[in-house]
């Protein structure tokens, strides 16, 4: 095996047996990167300035680690794969960055993504589409489709990405990588350019589980700097590996598995309930009654904030600055227009103005009030079912990873891709994605495995308990 | 020309005195280089997060128990959403529908009686930037400082009836937050803002006519002439037969009239969302009971203390409140030396004009409390006089030295020896012997003439006092010279 394909666990040992050399790790992966990135292009900024690696000083863990493209580097480029934010090298990092230089993680750049998070294919990224590394005619999954086809390509050990309604276990999905959403709150959003501020949260992208745990020890914890950000204490999430499953008692949602999900995927999930069943867990059917109205809900919450959140890119400050070539209302506004014309691609444009629309004056109460409302009762669908549940079990994704081009052209579909990953945002729940087989078109399907809020350990228990029984997180793509 | 009658409300924005910005640890400083005291957070920087300022969440609970509000409990931020440079986020963080306080009111006397001006809500918010505009360069600069700038806004219910009425309640208001500390109150430094909703009505009607809203006023002076002139050109309009619309309109200083600037159909639609990045939660019982034992004095309940404890009048006891520093000059001093009544005057009838002359409070100035209780007390025994005691007085505060070292220094010691008056007394009396007779044949008043020009004499240096009582004696009783 190459070194680029290892897991960090992996490489963690082979350092303390003093058989493995970090700087060689490293150099496999900027060698996979040079190779196999025209065409991926899992990156979009991968060049060394600023992010050098000094091969004769590393830290503890010299793990070299995509990040996403909205995750704040200093003065790195940091452009949300958008052409609005073009140049813009933010004078500070990300606290997940901060903590990731101090435990000596290794950066590699920034990875492609939808532009400002906002898709499920990252083909709306304005640096060009990423390619799914098992079949390069699909897409990886997004918005996170970058870091999460940068690990499964071998172009990067680790990765970090956001998930805002399944913008990290859509893609891990998509391309056979293990993919956590941490509760809302667990990790830092202080440096992550912001989506939607009361849903997104930055996860780690890696091989396995145990790389999964050993990245959220990394970045999890309270931060200062951030409100929303959890104080309570943070386990070792690697202590959950080494327990089973037995007598767990998980759920099966059956609104999750009704029209619209791929034959394939569903044989393959409950082929891994048989299999954990066997393994002692006991699994029972519930409902979630308001399931049905998670994805109308998101687009409404979601795109409210993000038409906020957005705003402040006006050209005065930061990044693009456009003028029309004629002068149409005061110079002011002008600026304010031609810059977000042009800096914005068509997704962005409809988010913003769906956003604007639910906010505007006599429209708040039918839609941002209404959906709040919702949301809560989603969020009370998960809190009946944690009452006797340890955890919750779906499908990621209700099919494989599609054509490239195939639902750019009708959002709607493209919207309901994230349609078993959504309602976990909405409630602030942590959950995972994890490779659990492969269609007969040889792509990767993944199974979800959703927890109590703060109970990350629980889904790297049964996540690991499934993949000391499978050998799925083992198959590496050839490219 | 029908009866009308007036109606005003006033909106205050107060820029808080915190160390610090609302949600970020930038310097609040006022007048640095541009831009110097900014941060990713201040900035608006894309990924950067708000965290509140507690101090500021602490002023905000003072001035509203202060104006008599209730305090809400939750607390909870709002975006307000428009687009303007000064404002990095394009949002503003603000309060809108769970504001710090509400429902409270401002007694404030005015046209000779107390009259209760509610006050509809407090809320915090943060300042934008400034910007400055370059007519040469066609250009436009933008200053950061200022953004995140935490603010109080004040909101008064539309209770006032004239533009005195608003004045005094303006200054009603800033002597209270002198009071409080919350805030520097200078509006020429931008620290306190007003815009007043002014609309009219006809005599006896309910319903509130149409207002318009007044910006741009600089001074409590510009507020008074803005809701003056405005209310005659909203008579006119409806003398003439037209309908007020409703609008913002701002001053014009120079010119003394208010010019419409956006009307109501162009007005924002601001899309008020609860802030996802500030969690709302709810103020610790002992962190308001903290805010409410922190509450100074006030300024009517000093009014009265001084009234009752150091037996001043209605007047000297107002004067005294006026001025938060003045105030607490005089209790100070009357720690030092037990004699309020003397201590009052010397305040009020010396110190403040000396004050006003060099447009300094007393906190600016080098006046120790002791020095000051200390020369009035040589005056009051005769060492000095009056006169050269105010002189010393007015050296005092621009040097902060002592009276004895003053005295010696300015070579002012009172001329009070016999022998050297009585020369002086001889002189005189020599060169006004009309006036000698003319005392002597009953014209008593005639001696203070001679006291003035011994005094004359002496550079003001003797004792007036005295000198009258020796020249009496030399004139009626000829034996003692």
């Amino acid at each position: 095996m190459k070194l680029n394909e290892l897991t960090a666990h992996e490489i963690l040992k082979g350092m303390s047996e003093k058989c493995i050399n970090p700087a060689d790790v490293y150099r496999s992966v900027r060698e996979a990167i040079k190779t196999h990135d025209p065409k991926i292009h899992a990156y979009v900024h991968h060049e060394d300035d600023g992010i050098a690696f000094d091969e004769k000083k590393f830290g503890r863990f010299p793990i070299p680690i995509a990040i996403k493209d909205n995750i704040c580097i200093k003065n790195y480029p940091t452009t949300c794969a958008s052409h609005i934010l073009q140049g813009f090298r933010p004078p500070y990092d990300a606290t997940v960055i901060k903590k990731l230089r101090e435990a000596g993680l290794i950066f590699l750049g920034h990875a492609n993504m939808d532009e400002f998070a906002f898709g499920s294919s990252t083909e709306s990224s304005y640096f060009g589409v990423t390619r799914n590394p098992w079949k390069l005619d699909c897409v990886p999954g997004g918005s996170s489709g970058g870091s999460a086809a940068a690990v499964a390509a071998n172009e990067a050990i680790w990765a970090l990405g956001s998930d805002t309604g399944g913008s990290i276990r859509q893609p891990a999905s998509f391309c056979g990588v293990v993919g956590l959403k941490p509760t809302y709150g667990r990790v830092s959003r202080y440096g992550l350019i912001a989506f939607a501020s009361s849903l997104d949260q930055i996860g780690p992208i890696t091989k396995d589980i145990e790389d999964n745990a050993l990245l959220l020890n990394l970045i999890a914890g309270h931060d200062e700097m951030d409100s929303t950000s959890a104080d309570i204490p943070v386990p070792d999430f690697t202590h959950a590996l080494t327990k089973d499953v037995k007598d767990l008692k998980i759920a099966i949602p059956k609104e999750y598995f009704v029209e619209g999900i791929d034959e394939e995927v569903k044989t393959s999930i409950f082929d891994a309930i048989e299999l954990l069943k066997a393994k002692g867990a006991q699994f029972k059917e519930i409902s979630m009654p308001h399931t049905a109205y998670a994805v109308a809900t998101y687009y409404i919450l979601a795109t409210a904030e993000a038409s906020s959140n957005l705003a402040r890119f006006d050209g005065v400050q930061y990044g693009l600055r456009a003028q029309p070539s004629q002068q149409r209302r005061t110079p002011i506004i002008d600026l304010y227009e031609e810059t977000r014309h042009q800096g914005f691609g068509a997704e962005a444009k409809r988010r913003i103005m769906l956003g604007t629309y639910s906010l505007s004056s006599g429209y708040y109460d039918a839609y941002y009030l209404k959906a709040q409302k919702v949301r809560t009762l989603i969020k009370q669908d998960f809190d009946e079912a944690f009452k006797s549940f340890d955890a919750i079990i779906t499908p990621t994704a209700p099919t494989t990873a599609f054509k490239l081009g195939e639902k750019t052209s009708d959002p709607l579909s493209m919207y309901l891709s994230d349609i078993y990953t959504i309602s976990v945002n909405l409630a602030g729940v942590p959950a995972i994605s994890l490779p659990c087989g492969f269609a007969k078109n040889g792509l990767p399907i993944g199974l979800q495995i959703i927890g109590k809020p703060f109970d990350e350990e629980m889904l790297f228990r049964i996540g690991h308990a499934y993949e000391q029984a499978t050998e799925w997180h083992k198959k590496r793509v050839s490219l | 020309m029908k009866n009308y009658e007036t109606v005003i409300g006033l909106e205050v924005h107060l820029q808080l005195n915190t160390q610090t910005k609302i949600f970020c640890g930038c310097s609040t400083q006022f007048g640095r280089e541009p831009n110097s005291q900014t941060c990713p957070v201040c900035l608006g920087l894309p990924g950067s997060l708000p965290v509140l300022n507690e101090q500021v969440l602490l002023s905000g609970m003072t001035i509203g128990l202060a104006l008599n509000c209730t305090i809400n409990s939750l607390v909870k931020f709002d975006r307000k959403n428009y687009y303007y440079p000064d404002l990095p986020k394009a949002y503003q963080i603000s309060q809108y529908d769970f504001p710090i306080a509400k429902e409270g009111f401002l007694k404030v006397e005015t046209g000779g009686q107390v009259k209760k001006m509610g006050i509809i809500r407090a809320h915090m918010e943060e300042d934008a930037g400034k910007l400055i505009h370059s007519p040469e360069t066609k250009s436009s600069l933008v200053d950061y400082n200022r953004t995140g700038v935490p603010l109080v806004e004040i909101v008064s219910a539309p209770d006032m009836r004239s533009a005195q009425e608003a004045y005094d309640y303006l200054t009603t208001l800033k002597l209270l937050l002198s009071y409080l500390d919350v805030s520097d109150c200078d509006m020429e430094k931008g620290s306190l803002r007003c815009d007043a909703n002014v609309s009219i009505r006809e005599q006896g009607v309910q319903v509130l006519g149409t207002k318009t809203e007044l910006k741009n006023l600089n001074s409590f002076r510009a507020v008074k002439n803005a809701i003056d002139f405005e209310v005659q050109r909203q008579i006119q309009t409806l003398e003439a037969g037209e309908r007020i619309i409703q609008e913002t309109r701002l001053w014009n200083e120079e010119k003394q009239i208010t010019v419409s600037m956006r009307s109501k159909e162009e007005a924002h639609d601001y899309r008020y969302f609860p802030e996802p990045d500030l969690v709302p939660f709810m103020i610790e019982t002992s962190m308001a009971e903290k805010a409410r034992q922190a509450l100074p004095e006030l300024p009517t309940e000093k009014l009265t203390r001084f009234i009752n404890d150091y037996k001043l009048s209605l007047y000297d006891a107002g004067v005294l409140v006026q001025d938060k520093n003045l105030a607490f000059f005089f209790e100070a001093c009357v720690k030092a030396w037990n004699n309020p009544k003397k201590i009052t005057n010397w305040i009020i009838s010396i110190l403040k004009q000396e004050l006003n002359a060099r447009r300094l409070t007393i906190a600016q100035t080098k006046l120790s409390i002791t020095h000051f209780t200390e020369l009035i007390q040589k005056v009051e025994n005769g060492t000095l006089n009056n006169l050269t005691g105010k002189e010393v007085l007015t050296h005092m505060l621009d040097t902060g030295k002592d009276s004895a070292t003053l005295i010696q220094e300015k070579g002012l010691t009172q001329v009070s020896d016999d022998a050297s008056l009585n020369t002086i007394i001889d002189q005189v009396l020599a060169e006004n012997a009309d006036i000698v007779h003319a005392i002597k044949s009953g014209k008593e008043n005639a001696i203070g003439f001679l006291v003035g020009q011994c005094m004359k004499k002496t550079q003001g240096k003797a004792n007036p006092k005295k000198i009258g009582e020796l020249i009496k004696g030399r004139i009626h009783n000829v034996s003692s010279s």
